[in-house]
């Protein structure tokens, strides 16, 4: 008998806090998965945010600090300055990281932080129980905007990839989406090529994955990848900002 | 020879999401009757000798609940 998926080592074997059909899930397994395909469990350190994967350093086999809210890229800063042979990177939500954490994140793009940020952006504060994010789409419905997010009261969502692609330091930006089964393959592929540009010491490295909240957006799990291919990919486009050459 | 396959399933590990159920592109997955020890109705396999090995079910669930083999002959 051959093996050919195997749970990855990355993972621990505790139950994930998440509910049924989060994109949370499989974003951790494709990094944990990249990380044990390096041979680098040993040698990563995770920063972990406030938000729905604040319980993440249960979940995820590798040395892990907990941040306070938005500020896990100061933290991963200080951890890779001193660590330089260590892989190192920040896993954080769109309430932690496009909101309250939005300069920490700029301003370690702008200084060129040799550490990867994993950005889930799923259009809605998960943990606090749905309210409106940065990201939450123009008429899509959070407890703090029950009749749908308007223009005239919120402005338009924050589109984080485009605005940090415009930071010459930020050498590897790129959105990817968790909804089928070869999106997943490609957004394997991206964090790939974010730990080799960090590896490389190039730069900061990004990557978006658009997620599901299924519990928060009140739909049921297969119907809410749907959703995020209908409507989150057409205003946040998958696609490679900026990469560099090895 | 035709490759033959086998899946298991973490049953207690299952939140029961549908979505295995849904990428299988030979619908061969479905959720069980009965519950697991969260109380969730676990996906399972109903065909195991149709099986194509594909992987649609293991790279799109969120708890990694599943794992793959391929049997040798014999097996």
């Amino acid at each position: 008998m051959k093996t050919v998926f195997a749970p990855t080592s990355g993972m621990t074997p505790v139950d994930t806090s998440y509910c049924p059909g989060c994109s949370h899930g499989i974003a951790h397994r494709i990094i944990m998965e990249c990380l044990e395909e390096r041979g680098a469990l040993g040698r990563a350190i995770g920063v972990v945010p406030i938000g729905c994967a604040i319980n993440a350093h249960h979940f995820m086999n590798v040395d892990m600090c907990e941040s306070t809210h938005g500020r896990a890229p100061a933290i991963a800063a200080g951890i890779r300055r001193v660590h330089p042979d260590k892989l190192v990177f920040t896993y954080q939500g769109d309430g932690d990281l496009a909101s309250i954490g939005a300069a920490e994140i700029v301003h370690a793009a702008h200084r060129g932080e040799k550490f990867t940020t994993f950005f889930i952006n799923n259009a809605i504060y998960g943990m606090t129980g749905g309210q409106m994010a940065p990201t939450t789409l123009i008429g899509q419905r959070a407890t703090t905007a029950v009749d749908g997010r308007t223009v005239e009261q919120a402005g338009m969502p924050l589109r984080v990839c485009e605005m940090l692609a415009t930071i010459d330091m930020a050498v590897f930006v790129e959105r990817v989406m968790l909804t089928n089964p070869a999106q997943v393959r490609r957004a394997k592929a991206a964090v790939h090529k974010a730990l080799d540009i960090q590896e490389a010491r190039k730069g900061f490295t990004f990557v978006e994955f658009l997620s599901a909240c299924p519990t928060n957006w009140g739909y049921a799990p297969v119907d809410a990848l749907k959703w995020v291919e209908e409507k989150m990919a057409a205003y946040y486009p998958v696609k490679n900002f900026r990469t560099v050459e090895l | 020879m035709k490759k033959r396959f086998k899946l298991e399933f973490n049953r207690d590990k299952c939140k029961g999401c549908e979505i295995c159920v849904s990428f299988c592109p030979k619908k061969l997955l479905a959720l069980d009757k009965e519950v697991n020890s969260k109380g969730y109705h676990p996906a399972c396999i109903t065909d195991q000798d149709a099986c194509i090995g594909c992987q649609s079910c293991a790279l799109m669930c969120p708890d990694c609940c599943i794992s793959i083999y391929e049997l040798e002959e014999g097996e």
